[in-house]
């Protein structure tokens, strides 16, 4: 880990924190109200909010995930800091690709 | 005459804990008890010590599974059932018995650029430093560490990351990214800013829990976190 990793680490880590919260409250939003799937999509398709809001947590998901990644496979196994990076950065785009891929069933109109 | 049975590590990297029966006095460090064994029972045993006092940090070994200072630990502090068991310092390379080579971890003061970097010359006056400045407190916080090892030890970021500068040598840095006459702060950051830096640091605290002398290397990286990333925002960490 050196300052530029940290940096992009809390950053997406301060990022996260209000998007879960938020997340979490849609959820319950969602099941106490009793919306089904073509309610919600009938709210996300086409919404810039959602598809802002989710495309953000996405990729602030796979910053994160794959610095840590990195950080576990170089403290915790015999993978050199180059190799941990290159696992890393394909674990971050997979879950970019993922990520994207969900929120544009949910979000596109 | 009351004993205690004292388990002592001999050989290398390979080696295996041997039994002595060492006289239980009522006023006994653990240092006492390893010259009594090396003066008494077995000549060839190896360890290091100097000042006897608790200023000169040579005599850090592992005492029934902690990292101390020996010359000042007290065998009734630390005795269980009558047995003591002391083996030399974790994470370092043992040379022989209770002696390990302290090498990488001055090394590393070296990489995180603990040395005194002038800003003036002997011909220009001594700059004055007001104890209340808030550099200066900062410094004083970190500034009494007697280079024991004992940090270094007991730090798990240097068991699991080889390359970790770990708690000695960053609090040094700290001290030193405090003082006020220093001019080595550009390069000084860039080192502890680097991978196997401050940031590798995961704050578990062990560092500050074992320090004979109750210093906090962990709030000293902590300050390094802060002023390394202040300069990084500000593009002044050099290359």
């Amino acid at each position: 880990m050196n300052v530029r990793l940290y940096f992009w680490q809390r950053l997406t880590a301060a990022l996260m924190a209000p998007l879960v919260l938020v997340h979490v409250a849609v959820i319950f939003y969602a099941t106490r109200n009793g919306m089904s799937a073509a309610d919600i999509l009938g709210r996300t398709r086409g919404s810039v909010v959602w598809a802002s809001f989710y495309g953000s947590f996405v990729a602030a998901v796979a910053i994160h995930a794959a610095i840590g990644v990195r950080n576990v496979l170089v403290e915790w196994s015999p993978i050199n800091e180059r190799h941990a990076g290159i696992f890393a950065t394909v674990f971050g785009c997979c879950l970019l690709v993922l990520g994207l891929r969900a929120v544009a069933a949910v979000a596109l109109p | 005459m009351k004993t205690m049975e004292v388990s002592l590590w001999r050989g290398r990297a390979q080696g295996r804990y041997q039994n002595y029966e060492v006289p239980l006095r009522e006023n006994q460090t653990v240092l006492d008890v390893v010259t009594y064994v090396a003066r008494h029972l077995d000549p060839t045993l190896s360890y290091r010590f100097s000042c006897r006092v608790g200023m000169c940090g040579s005599c850090a070994m592992t005492v029934n599974g902690r990292p101390r200072w020996t010359c000042r630990t007290h065998v009734a502090k630390v005795i269980r059932r009558g047995r003591i068991e002391i083996g030399p310092l974790e994470n370092l390379p043992v040379i022989k018995d209770l002696a390990t080579d302290m090498q990488p971890f001055f090394d590393k003061w070296q990489q995180a650029k603990g040395a005194f970097v002038p800003s003036r010359t002997r011909d220009d006056p001594i700059e004055e430093i007001a104890p209340s400045g808030a550099a200066r407190m900062a410094a004083d916080a970190a500034i009494e560490c007697i280079n024991c090892g004992i940090c270094y030890a007991a730090c798990d970021t240097v068991r699991w990351n080889a390359g970790y500068l770990g708690p000695a040598a960053l609090n040094r840095a700290w001290s030193l990214v405090n003082d006020e006459r220093d001019a080595g702060n550009p390069a000084r950051l860039a080192a502890v800013a680097a991978s196997g830096g401050c940031h590798a640091c995961h704050s578990h605290q062990s560092c500050q829990e074992h320090c004979p002398l109750a210093l906090n290397p962990t709030a000293s990286i902590a300050g390094l976190k802060r002023r390394t990333m202040q300069a990084y925002l500000r593009g002044e960490l050099e290359e």
